[in-house]
């Protein structure tokens, strides 16, 4: 089943290379020994490469940090401008020489500015691919099959049953709502980097013209897409004494502000929910969630396979999620696979759904 | 179908009854005859689908997936119906998704044999709501948190000037799909003719009391009586049309509960509508409730069953005596009525509730404490709590405030180790939720837990989560649906469970049986060897024995 994909003649390759000689997985994350960096550092390092914005993957504290003009951005408007000493842009596509090692990153599709990052050294080719999807986004960058010898995914939604349907309809369900309770709020659950921004936009996409009202935690981030050039409409930040005569409007908030005192003073709140979770209902009841909407910025189970088998990789690792049925799978697909086990990623996924700096901003 | 299976994946996340109603309200606005009137019948629990065992949907996955997967898939959804309506591979999609009468029809219609087949075309042909809501209604496992009586009043909704007791009092004439009860409402139609005459009405219930609540109330307007363990129940009964004396026992939910009971239900010979408590008496004594639980996990209802646990109905409250509705009355007049119709009727099923005397909190504080002493007597193990009413109160729907309180007893508690973990049911059907835990004891082999009680409540949603990864990253054996949590002197987790009653059971490896086992705290802060032991569980029992 696997699509033709040619693979280069390696002329330079004297010796057989092991993965483990470029890439191993560390307490602190990924190390990559012979660029002596680390890909998205869960502890303050010299140097690191960082795939995108989100909580999990960007801590402040770095030396060095290489990353995408936005999700340099990103990083600053969250972290503030002294979230590493120095930083080096590498735009999509450009190829940056670092000890030797070939750097470049390219688009993932997760989120504004994510990447997945190709490392180059004696011939063999990885990708680290951070998180990312196939799905169509108008916010991101669309997704870049980059061929490799070692494909390195997460699995967030390893399993048969995640499959995301397309969005529009998950926003029809949401317009469907406010249609039929015109005089309740409708509170939207989101992370606040990237997910907000792509409901913001596919609502503009299916006429909603009103303001759309935003939770105090998501203003800075959207400020920031907004100033690196997506057009959102107009956004208003929530005044808490507006709340109770915000019947009929559309409030996006940190999924966390859901179930907080915050969201009571709505008038009769629908509580929503936006998230590849939401697929599961035990999982949508638990979180109190009325209308679960299934919108993901990961790779459903579709997704993840065909990534695997278009960049023609011989090695898959996997780094966090449901990563034992992916690797099942690569197995009876007569790949050779093995879990990280990686702590520190989205702790079973669901870290990147409430991160910390959104409890101190709300 | 998918229509109504979006219907009935929004009811089954809204928890607001309004919003509920509503959303039934459109559907039937919207959808013509006789989808909705099917609808109806299954949100009523009218339809009888032809079971379709778990083991034919098990077989119809395995054939379409890698079982290793299936499993992993299973493992983390929790629900087989929903794992499998969401791993179908759905590519090829008919043309058109089946209607809901289409399928009712056709469960009727196909043989056992063919069903396997025609359930896979109707997979195939749904989304993965469709296929979630077919599973669901054909296994007979649909749990939408919806009422009949809440789909009842949504059809009545439908009309200008109808309540939902008009539906209530017309509905055990109609058959599905209802034709003539949607153009009744929608005024194309006349009425259709069918007085219940053993109808059910929604009880009124009581809010929780806390020991502080109610000190500044006055005690003279109320009064009080005891709250018995048993199954709160409506017995309604009267003459139809031809003159025919129907009986029917309905809980508190609306539910039709005559089948369990034939012989409670033959012994309602009255004219009217009784609130009471049914209960398991022997000899005049009141059995507990694990007595009465015996006979409720008997499937077959044999005249041996019947004779060994007869049900009676001890009496709280008279709605209607032959005709006369007495809700709007005072309770205190009601009360007077009950006792006159208890003496007059003279039924060897039915009892009066006895009031509990009282001069202030404390006295009543006193009786909770000690109900064989204030008038409980032998039956003093039954008694749950107490019932404290306003003498003034009307008999109002649902759970008013200020008028009905019930003040349980205070729980016991112990600290016990958690053995075993089994995945939950409904919203927490992917977590691992139910809990079986166990307290220290010796035998030849030295000290061991010994396990002596499931509890699957007490805590937060966040605890469920806390709990779940303990159970996941602490797993040392897998049963089936199963793990056992390691459980050591050092390693493991204390639960602090609060009960309302125990007593010895041979039922039991630890002999011992708990009421309303409960977490009331996890004890993350104790080392399992620090949790009670078994000595101290018996004494307690012994404590009750004497008492
Ligand atoms: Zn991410
Ligand atoms: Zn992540």
């Amino acid at each position: 089943m696997r699509p033709p994909v040619s693979r280069p003649a390696k002329p330079h390759l004297s010796f057989r290379m092991r993965p483990e000689d470029l890439l191993c997985p560390t307490p602190r994350g990924l190390f990559c020994p012979p660029a002596d960096a680390y890909i998205d550092p869960m502890r303050p390092v010299e140097r690191a490469f960082v795939t995108h914005g989100h909580a999990d993957h960007a801590r402040p504290g770095n030396d060095a940090v290489m990353a995408t003009p936005e999700t340099l951005a990103i990083m600053a408007a969250r972290y503030g401008e002294d979230f590493c000493r120095t930083r080096q842009s590498a735009p999509y596509g450009k190829t940056t020489d670092v000890n030797g090692v070939k750097v470049s990153f390219h688009p993932a599709g997760h989120v504004l500015g994510a990447a997945q990052i190709r490392l180059e050294w004696k011939g063999f080719r990885a990708v680290i691919s951070g998180d990312y999807k196939r799905a169509y986004d108008p916010t991101a960058a669309d997704f870049e099959v980059v061929p490799c010898d070692l494909f390195i995914t997460e699995a967030t939604f390893g399993l048969p049953v995640f499959r995301h349907p397309p969005a529009e309809g998950e926003i029809a369900k949401l317009l469907d709502s406010v249609d039929l309770f015109p005089e309740r709020a409708h509170l939207v659950g989101a992370y606040s980097l990237g997910k907000a921004q792509r409901l913001m936009k596919l609502l503009r996409m299916a006429g909603w013209e009103k303001p759309i009202h935003l939770h105090g935690a998501m203003v800075r981030v959207t400020e920031t897409y907004q100033a690196l050039g997506i057009d959102l409409g107009e956004t208003v930040r929530v005044e808490p004494k507006e709340r109770a005569k915000l019947g009929g409007a559309i409030v996006l908030c940190p999924p966390s502000a859901l179930r907080e005192l915050w969201a009571r003073k709505f008038p009769d709140p629908v509580a929503v929910a936006a998230s590849g979770w939401m697929r599961v209902r035990a999982r949508a009841r638990q979180k109190g969630v009325e209308l679960p909407l299934v919108v993901s910025d990961h790779s459903d189970w579709d997704e993840l396979r065909r990534t695997i088998l278009d960049t023609g990789a011989e090695e898959i690792w996997v780094t966090h999620g449901e990563e034992d049925a992916l690797v099942h799978w690569c197995g009876t697909s007569g790949l050779k696979a093995r879990p990280l086990r990686l702590v520190g990623y989205g702790d079973e996924g669901e870290a990147d759904e409430t991160p910390l700096e959104e409890a101190a901003e709300a | 179908m998918n229509r109504f299976a979006f219907l009935l994946d929004r009811l089954s996340y809204e928890p607001r009854r309004n919003a509920k109603i509503r959303l039934m309200a459109d559907y039937f606005r919207e959808t013509p005859d006789p989808e909705r009137g099917w609808a109806l019948a299954a949100l009523t629990g009218a339809l009888s689908f032809r079971h379709a065992k778990p083991g034919m949907i098990r077989g119809l996955i395995m054939e379409r997936t890698d079982p290793e997967l299936f499993a992993m898939s299973y493992d983390y959804v929790g629900d087989l119906a929903e794992t499998v309506a969401l791993m179908w591979p759905g590519e090829t999609r008919a043309n058109r998704a089946p209607p809901l009468s289409e399928i009712v029809e056709g469960l009727h219609a196909t043989a056992k044999l063919d069903l396997p087949k025609r359930l896979a075309a109707w997979l195939d042909a749904l989304d993965e709501t469709g296929r979630w809501a077919l599973l669901k209604l054909i296994t007979g496992s649909l749990r939408i948190g919806a009422s009949a009586r809440l789909a009842k009043t949504a059809v009545a909704a439908l009309g200008e000037s109808h309540k939902p007791d008009d539906v209530e009092l017309v509905w055990p004439g109609l058959v599905p799909p209802y034709e003539d009860l949607f153009a009744w409402m929608e005024g194309r139609g006349e009425r259709p003719f069918a007085d219940d005459p053993a109808p059910f009405r929604p009880p009124m219930l009581a809010h929780p009391l806390e020991d502080a609540d109610f000190r500044s109330f006055d005690p003279q307007a109320f009064v009080a009586e005891w709250k018995w363990d048993g199954i709160r129940v409506q017995a309604s009964a009267g003459k139809d049309a031809d003159g025919r004396h129907v009986a029917r026992l309905w809980s508190r939910s609306g539910e039709d509960v005559s089948g369990a009971f034939p012989d409670l239900v033959e012994a309602l010979t009255f004219d009217g509508a009784i609130d009471g408590e049914l209960l398991i008496l022997r000899d005049g004594r009141v059995q507990t409730f694990n007595v009465l639980q015996q006979r409720l996990n008997r499937k077959a209802v044999t005249p041996k069953l019947t004779a060994e646990f007869p049900a009676h109905i001890r009496a709280y409250d008279l709605l209607f005596e032959g005709g006369e509705d007495l809700r709007e009355l005072p309770f205190s007049e009601r009360r007077k009525r009950l006792e006159a119709f208890v003496a007059r009727e003279a039924n060897p099923r039915v009892d009066l509730s006895q009031i509990v005397s009282f001069e202030d909190w404390d006295g009543l504080a006193a009786a909770r404490l000690d109900p064989a002493s204030a008038g409980a007597g032998e039956d003093a193990a039954a008694v749950e709590g107490l019932m404290v009413k306003r003498h003034d109160s009307p008999y109002v729907v649902g759970r008013p405030k200020g008028l009905w309180f019930k003040w349980k007893h205070d729980p016991m508690t112990v600290d016990a180790v958690l053995m075993y973990a089994q995945r939950g049911h409904g919203k927490r059907s992917s977590f691992y939720s139910d809990y079986t835990f166990g307290v220290w004891t010796e035998d030849d082999e030295g000290e061991k837990l010994t396990p002596v009680g499931k509890a699957y409540f007490g805590f937060t949603d966040e605890e469920l989560v806390e709990l779940d990864r303990f159970v996941r990253k602490n797993t040392i054996n897998r049963f089936g649906p199963v793990r056992e949590v390691a459980h050591e002197r050092e390693i493991g987790l204390v639960l602090e469970i609060a009960f309302e009653g125990i007593a010895r059971s041979a039922r039991h490896k630890s002999g011992v049986a708990m009421r309303f086992p409960r977490v009331a705290r996890i004890r993350w802060d104790k080392p399992p060897h620090e949790a009670d032991r078994l000595e101290s569980l018996e004494r307690l029992i012994e404590e009750r024995e004497n008492a």
